[in-house]
């Protein structure tokens, strides 16, 4: 190499973030990609959120008043689909773009250029599966499943479906990758896998689960595209297909997905009570384990969502005794958190209250998911709002509070100042109390025999729709407190580097706000140790 | 959950309750203690941290607990889970068709068969601005043109399968829930200890009117049920003769 060549090269290790469009269109910036993904991941939550908002206004009284079945029936489908795929996975790859590097002590994430692809792939993913809303025939409407035969009832939204699902995993799988090389490879010497922080290690665990079931998905979805337009037969019984084989590779695409979602969560929430009990992680090494557990568990359970398709015996005997297995790894995790404040200094700051609130809700989810593993009592909750209730449990007061414990956790150090304290804890009491509004009541619609995805129901179920359809709004107002927060995020007080009283973790030795280049020469583990104690 | 009335929904109840009541009794001890840890082991309380961070004990024993109360769990559910697939010897047989959006049964040995569709004081409330009160509609959504009648004390089975896309047949009094899948014929059974009338509905989504395909099955002496079968063969000699 030339030495002027050599010259240019230093010059450009040096630059900042270029000008206007260009720095978010061009970006290699692990912190301008994550950047992108989070506010992404908030649009398509309020844009979720006010699907899930007309669903519950449809709901708060028998009879229709506001939509027509076909247009409810998209409104669930695609609700869950901007949640699950729009909504909170990007928000943990967002996480995973401004933290993994900054925890492990690396520059950037290994594979920079495809970070920038893997994130400009999903707008245009969400822009063509929100454009099905207004084609002829309306939006998808059989679920975010895609159960066939029913799915190839769809309009022409159908390919428009397929394709964007394509997008999306394809974001999930490069996304997916770029992270398993960059933990892998990128570490600060001297942080052996061990020493990881949790948040590192189950992201690294759920980047395996993504590849692994990303592609099953595309499978599934591509056979539906050719069972519609190219005379196939994978899921025709009319052909000689069938079509529980599809729910067969859905489900064990989605049984792994639904920890895709949750396992970041665990993370989360393992970095942020030791911070404010000021004591470390109890039991990291088995933490790290039982989410491995996890991990391999829920390739072996997909059918229990199954259980009322007809399966041989033996077969629902297996799922049933797996599925019950999960909750012994589950536990695990539950007692360690409970064990790391156990004896602790506990300071009950946002993050703290997020992260309370998802041990409490979360176990309340996994209680009801250990009754829907017991075969027999699942036949009688499967597809009606018992289901409804466990599945939001897990995943709003679980996987949506870990990511706001996350934002509210590492806010200061992203943009250097504190946030408005008063206003995130409010934005917490009213979510805590609201998402229990909505979802508590649920369990018993569900026990008392309402099945799900119905725009209408009989006269009986009336009051707890009206107690969920009140508690929906609240929350969806109290959510506006969050977006308040972050527009004020710069008006606090200047953000020290440490930010709080005790966290540990190579992101709290750099400035708040993190520069736009960190870690330019790996960090000294035991010196920033040190600087801890 | 209802207990129903077969004896498959009680024991399906008495499943229910128990893993129920384990989860309520985990949910005390767990929540008992890290409520009293959030009262106690708060910095305005004035506690100092400790530094301790595994206990190879404890962590075998909150394993090892667990792992027993899933098998106490796992025992009898599978036992249930086998009386429940145990569709030998059935009285009769009613083979049921799901179509887009009602449903058909067939009375295998009898030759009775009908369409069963939602009842019309609820197709008129049902409609946006219908200017009914659903309120004031007996069983709103839950009531059918033509009911299932069954025998009270026989075992009857329920041959399930679909014509177009796939639904499910669920009566939670029956304790019954079970896709009607097409190109697949799926068995349910149900024995039912007391008379009466039992509604359900649909529970896969099948569509637009998904949630209009309501099930209501009534449970009947097995005496009046003979005369009822009577005269559903009765009416279809009398049609075929009108139009012979």
């Amino acid at each position: 190499m030339t030495a002027a060549a050599l010259d240019a090269h230093e010059a450009h290790d040096d630059h900042g973030p270029a000008r206007g469009i260009k720095r978010w269109l061009f970006t290699t910036n692990h912190k301008d990609i994550g950047t992108m993904y989070l506010v992404l991941s908030l649009t398509m939550f309020f844009i979720g959120g006010t699907m899930a908002l007309v669903i519950r206004s449809e709901l708060m009284a028998p009879g229709l008043q506001f939509v027509h079945p076909e247009f409810f029936n998209s409104m669930t489908t695609m609700h869950a689909l901007v949640m699950v795929f729009g909504a909170v996975m990007p928000a943990f790859v967002g996480l995973a773009n401004w933290m993994i590097p900054m925890m492990i002590g690396a520059p950037d994430m290994a594979l920079p250029r495809m970070n920038n692809w893997s994130f400009w792939i999903l707008p245009v993913a969400f822009g063509i599966l929100i454009s099905t809303l207004f084609m002829p025939g309306g939006g998808p409407a059989s679920g975010w499943t895609m159960y066939p035969p029913l799915v190839l009832q769809t309009g022409n939204a159908f390919p428009f479906l397929i394709f964007s699902i394509h997008l999306m995993g394809l974001s999930s799988i490069m996304g997916a990758i770029n992270i398993i090389v960059t933990i892998l490879n990128m570490r600060a010497p001297e942080m052996w896998l061990l020493k990881m922080p949790m948040f590192v290690w189950t992201w690294l665990i759920t980047a395996y689960l993504l590849i692994a079931v990303m592609p099953v998905l595309a499978g599934a979805v591509t056979m539906l595209l050719t069972d519609q337009f190219f005379g196939t037969s994978f899921f025709l019984a009319a052909g000689g297909g069938d079509p529980v084989m599809f729910q067969h590779i859905f489900w064990f695409f989605g049984h792994p997905e639904v920890y895709i979602m949750i396992l970041p969560a665990f993370g989360v929430v393992s970095e942020i009570i030791p911070t404010f009990s000021r004591k470390p992680l109890f039991g990291h090494d088995s933490m790290v384990y039982a989410a491995s557990c996890i991990a391999f568990l829920s390739f072996i359970v997909w059918a229990h969502h199954m259980f009322t398709v007809g399966m041989p015996l033996s077969g629902q005997l297996f799922f049933m005794f797996a599925t019950m297995l999960i909750a012994v790894p589950t536990g695990v995790k539950i007692f360690n958190w409970v064990a790391t404040m156990w004896r602790g200094s506990m300071t009950f700051e946002t993050p703290m209250l997020f992260s309370l609130a998802f041990v409490f809700l979360f176990t309340i989810g996994g209680f009801s998911g250990l009754m829907l593993a017991v075969v027999p009592s699942d036949i009688q909750y499967h597809d009606s709002y018992f289901v409804v209730a466990h599945f939001h449990y897990v995943l709003v007061p679980g996987s949506v509070f870990a990511l706001f414990a996350a934002a509210y956790y590492w806010l200061p150090k992203w943009t250097g100042f504190m946030y408005n304290e008063a206003a995130g804890k409010l934005h917490f009491w009213l979510s805590a109390v609201f998402v229990n509004v909505t979802f508590f009541p649920m369990h018993f619609l569900g026990l008392a025999g309402m099945p799900r995805r119905i725009p209408d129901y009989s006269t009986q179920f009336a009051d707890f729709n009206w107690i969920a359809s009140v508690g929906a709004i609240g929350f969806g107002l109290s959510q506006l407190i969050f977006l308040y927060v972050l527009l004020t995020a710069k008006k606090g007080a200047k953000a020290t580097d440490r930010v709080w009283e005790a966290p540990r973790g190579l992101e709290w030795t750099v400035p708040s706000p993190a520069p736009y280049h960190t870690f330019a020469t790996p960090p000294k583990l035991r010196v920033a140790q040190e600087a801890f104690e | 959950m209802s207990r129903g009335v077969t004896e498959l929904s009680a024991a399906t109840h008495d499943l229910h309750m128990m893993v129920f009541w384990w989860c309520v009794a985990i949910g005390v001890v767990v929540f008992g203690v890290m409520i009293f840890s959030l009262l106690k082991h708060r910095k305005s309380a004035g506690a100092k941290p400790a530094s301790f961070s595994h206990s190879t004990a404890a962590e075998v024993i909150w394993t090892a607990i667990p792992v027993v109360i899933l098998l106490l769990m796992a025992v009898p559910a599978a036992e249930t889970l086998i009386r429940i697939e145990d569709s030998r010897d059935p009285d009769m047989s009613v083979i049921v068709t799901a179509y887009q959006w009602k449903w058909h049964y067939k009375y295998q040995d009898e030759g009775v068969e009908f369409y069963s569709s939602l009842a019309l004081p609820s197709i008129e409330a049902r409609s946006k601005q219908s200017g009914i009160d659903p309120f004031s509609v007996d069983n709103y959504l839950l009531d059918v043109d033509r009911p299932l009648v069954v025998p009270k004390g026989k075992k009857v089975r329920l041959l399930l399968t679909s014509n177009d896309v796939v639904h499910s047949w669920w009566v939670p009094q029956l304790a019954i829930k079970k896709d009607a899948i097409p190109g697949v014929v799926n068995e349910a059974w149900f024995r039912a200890t007391e008379t009466g009338t039992y509604r359900g509905q649909c529970a896969e989504l099948c569509g637009k009117d998904h949630g209009y395909m309501p099930i209501v099955v009534e449970v009947v002496e097995p005496d009046t049920y003979q005369a009822w079968i009577q005269t559903q063969t009765d009416d279809k000699a009398r049609l075929a003769r009108v139009e012979n």
